[in-house]
């Protein structure tokens, strides 16, 4: 009886003694070295794998990190900023402040402005229906409305307004991750500079058209007159095929070119009641 | 014999109510929109200018590349405008619009209705003349047919399938012009078949058309080397690889051209496009139309200027019912819903079809219960309900495995869907984006 056990014990002593030695040589033969910071950076990161950094996932971005000698071109735009300072205290690298984006809709095409003029009953999706025809309104440039970039968007930043139709963005949940920018098939979102307390002011349309063709289409298309052109002090809007747009960066928000644009294409978000504004509200 | 397609079709009804009636020449309408784009392939570039006069079938945009066609004025007039036109897709295109004035046709186009049997020309030149003509396949792809008329070096064309299947439901264009062009056709088929250097060709007609079958059937004892051939009801079986393997039982590979199995398939409409190109010099100006819908009072065949508004045809069918719901472009199967009555007709309109309300909106869309009847119709083997959630979700490598690209869109999926998903739609987005990917693969 006690034979048994002895030699049990020793033959699969032997036999887990053989192949610990061989997995021994085996994982000498084969080591990976990796660098261990690798590990370290990708831990801090989101771990969203949203692919906003154009790299394949976090892991990739670590390892794009670790690698790289100047890392300023390299940016995660979900990441906040303390965890940035952690990961270029791990690198022992400089790592740029980030300029904060956030995703703007540039239409403003509501059914009140451009009624709807058919129905489509296809498939609930943006890119189905762009690849079908020009939509339910008259503008072929404006949002359908069906929500391709609240479904791509991985934060819950996007909603759909139920009143006008179009996506609203939560500026505090919006990463900048780009994702709904590419996947609007009328390339209707932009990222741009975030300002102080979330103002913004920007062209709300995308319409290319003639003016009078633009007007027709939409009440609150941009019928590009320039009329703002004129107003910005600090050359930051430029016209081109007839569509005006205002450069972020160069805009100094002083709101001169929206009282200008004569179909309100300009819109001035969570900026304080003009005193005109206020004073005609308190005479009704 | 009566032959058929072995997988899948379905058998939607015909409502063929304008098969009665004879094709109506349409007269010219005020001003005609001429979009530069009416083919597959890239948009022809005007050569007229704003002011410029131009009479009945003159050029008024040269094709630009290898695939693409010409376009010339339906009418005689004077050029209103170049601009950016709705078109039937409800986006703006380039366009030509023309004022029409009195008709006055372009020197050396032969007008009279005198039947030109007597072929001259050789292969080269009726090739040449089919692209100096701009004509493109009319039976709804628009692919210009100069190219499928030269068989390419190392490639030998065996035998020239035309299809006079229709099989499109409603749709009666073909069958008409089958009727009352009959020996313009067969000589049309002898001159593609002289370009292509073939030796035999095969209408191919359903055998809903008797009429039609008859006749061409006994003037095709007239010409050597054509035949008729009775073909099964069912949709699609004008497909062009339904159609060559109901005929002659072979099979086109997966991604590859009818060409690769001999053969090489034109729609009647643009036989006797060639025949009046090559006989008669006479370009693509005008195609035939067929107007209908259960409540119209009037369903119709026009031949019709390329560029007249829809109004116009609807107008001269009676007049829009009040009870429409939709306006579809093309027939119920495979044409595309309008949003505007302004649109024109371009090269490809085979039809414009009126759906009363009450039978336009689609069923409500409910979950997939696996009944695989999209399988068992789809006429190309495809998995329809596989490739519909591959495409939702982006799973883009399963769609390419899946042979996405082998679809051609016959719409038999959503049709028999009892769950009334939308796997057309999704499977048209797929397949766009796949062969995208393919595209930037290559580069």
């Amino acid at each position: 009886m006690s034979d048994i056990i002895i030699h049990s014990i020793i033959t699969l002593g032997a036999m887990g003694g053989a192949a610990a030695i061989i997995l021994f040589l085996v994982a000498t033969k084969f080591n990976v070295v990796e660098d261990p910071r690798i590990d370290l950076v990708e831990e801090e990161l989101p771990a969203a794998n949203c692919g906003g950094c154009g790299l394949p996932g976090c892991r990739a971005f670590a390892e794009a990190l670790v690698k790289a000698d100047d890392i300023s071109g390299l940016k995660c735009p979900v990441s906040s900023s303390e965890a940035m300072t952690k990961i270029s205290v791990i690198l022992g690298k400089e790592i740029p402040e980030p300029e904060p984006l956030v995703a703007v809709v540039r239409c403003a095409g509501t059914p009140v402005s451009r009624p709807r003029k058919n129905i489509y009953d296809g498939a609930p999706r943006c890119s189905v229906a762009s690849a079908l025809y020009s939509g339910e309104s008259d503008c072929p440039h404006g949002c359908l409305g069906l929500g391709d970039c609240v479904e791509v968007c991985r934060f819950d930043a996007i909603y759909m307004n139920p009143e006008t139709g179009l996506p609203e963005v939560i500026d505090e949940l919006c990463t900048a991750c780009n994702a709904c920018v590419t996947e609007c098939p009328r390339s209707i979102i932009e990222l741009r500079k975030k300002n102080k307390k979330d103002r913004k002011i920007y062209v709300a349309c995308i319409n290319e058209e003639k003016g009078g063709v633009a007007r027709k289409s939409c009440k609150v298309a941009c019928i590009g007159c320039g009329k703002c052109l004129k107003a910005c002090k600090f050359d930051a809007i430029t016209l081109e095929n007839n569509l005006a747009y205002i450069d972020p960066v160069k805009c100094k928000l002083c709101r001169k070119c929206a009282p200008e644009c004569p179909t309100d294409a300009i819109l001035e978000i969570n900026f304080p009641v003009r005193k005109e504004k206020a004073e005609a509200q308190a005479q009704d | 014999m009566i032959k058929t397609f072995p997988n899948g079709g379905v058998h939607p009804a015909e409502d063929k109510f304008a098969a009665g009636s004879p094709i109506k020449v349409l007269p010219a309408p005020e001003t005609v929109i001429i979009p530069v784009s009416q083919h597959i392939g890239a948009p022809a570039e005007p050569v007229v200018a704003k002011g410029d006069k131009v009479k009945t079938g003159q050029l008024i945009a040269k094709s630009k590349g290898f695939v693409s066609a010409n376009i010339h004025s339906s009418v005689t007039g004077t050029v209103k405008k170049i601009d950016r036109e709705t078109d039937s897709s409800g986006y703006k295109r380039t366009s030509i619009v023309i004022n029409t004035e009195e008709d006055q046709w372009n020197e050396g186009i032969d007008t009279s209705k005198a039947l030109n049997r007597n072929i001259a020309a050789g292969a080269d030149e009726i090739v040449r003349k089919t692209l100096d003509a701009g004509i493109v396949g009319l039976g709804g792809a628009t692919f210009p047919s100069h190219i499928k008329l030269s068989v390419p070096k190392g490639k030998k064309a065996e035998i020239l399938i035309i299809n006079g299947v229709e099989c499109e439901p409603c749709l009666t264009s073909d069958h008409r012009l089958m009727l009352e062009k009959g020996e313009e056709l067969m000589v049309g088929i002898q001159l593609m078949m002289k370009a292509l250097n073939v030796r035999r060709a095969i209408i191919g007609i359903e055998k809903n058309k008797p009429d039609a079958l008859e006749y061409l059937g006994k003037l095709s004892s007239d010409y050597e080397g054509i035949t008729v051939n009775a073909l099964k009801v069912k949709y699609p079986q004008g497909g062009e690889k339904q159609l060559i393997k109901a005929l002659i039982n072979r099979e086109v590979p997966s991604g590859g051209l009818p060409l690769d199995v001999g053969a090489v398939v034109h729609n009647v409409g643009t036989a006797f496009a060639v025949y009046e190109a090559v006989q008669k010099n006479k370009p693509l100006i005008e195609r035939v139309v067929t107007v209908t819908g259960k409540e119209l009072s009037k369903p119709s065949n026009f031949m019709v200027r390329i560029g007249t508004p829809v109004k116009a045809l609807i107008d001269a069918a009676g007049g829009l019912p009040e009870s429409t719901g939709k306006i579809v472009n093309g027939g119920p199967m495979m044409g595309k819903a309008l949003n505007s009555l302004e649109v024109p007709v371009t090269k490809g309109t085979s039809g414009i079809l009126l759906i009363p309300a009450a039978e336009a909106a689609r069923k409500p869309v409910v979950n997939c219960m696996r009944c695989a009847k999209c399988i068992s119709v789809c006429p190309m083997g495809l998995e329809p309900h596989l490739l519909m959630p591959a495409t939702e979700f982006g799973k883009w490598d399963l769609a390419e495995e899946e042979k996405i690209l082998d679809c051609m869109e016959c719409g038999s999926c959503s049709y028999i869907c009892p769950s009334g998903r939308p796997l057309l739609d999704y499977i048209r987005l797929g397949k766009s984006t796949v062969s995208k990917i393919i595209r930037s693969r290559k580069q």
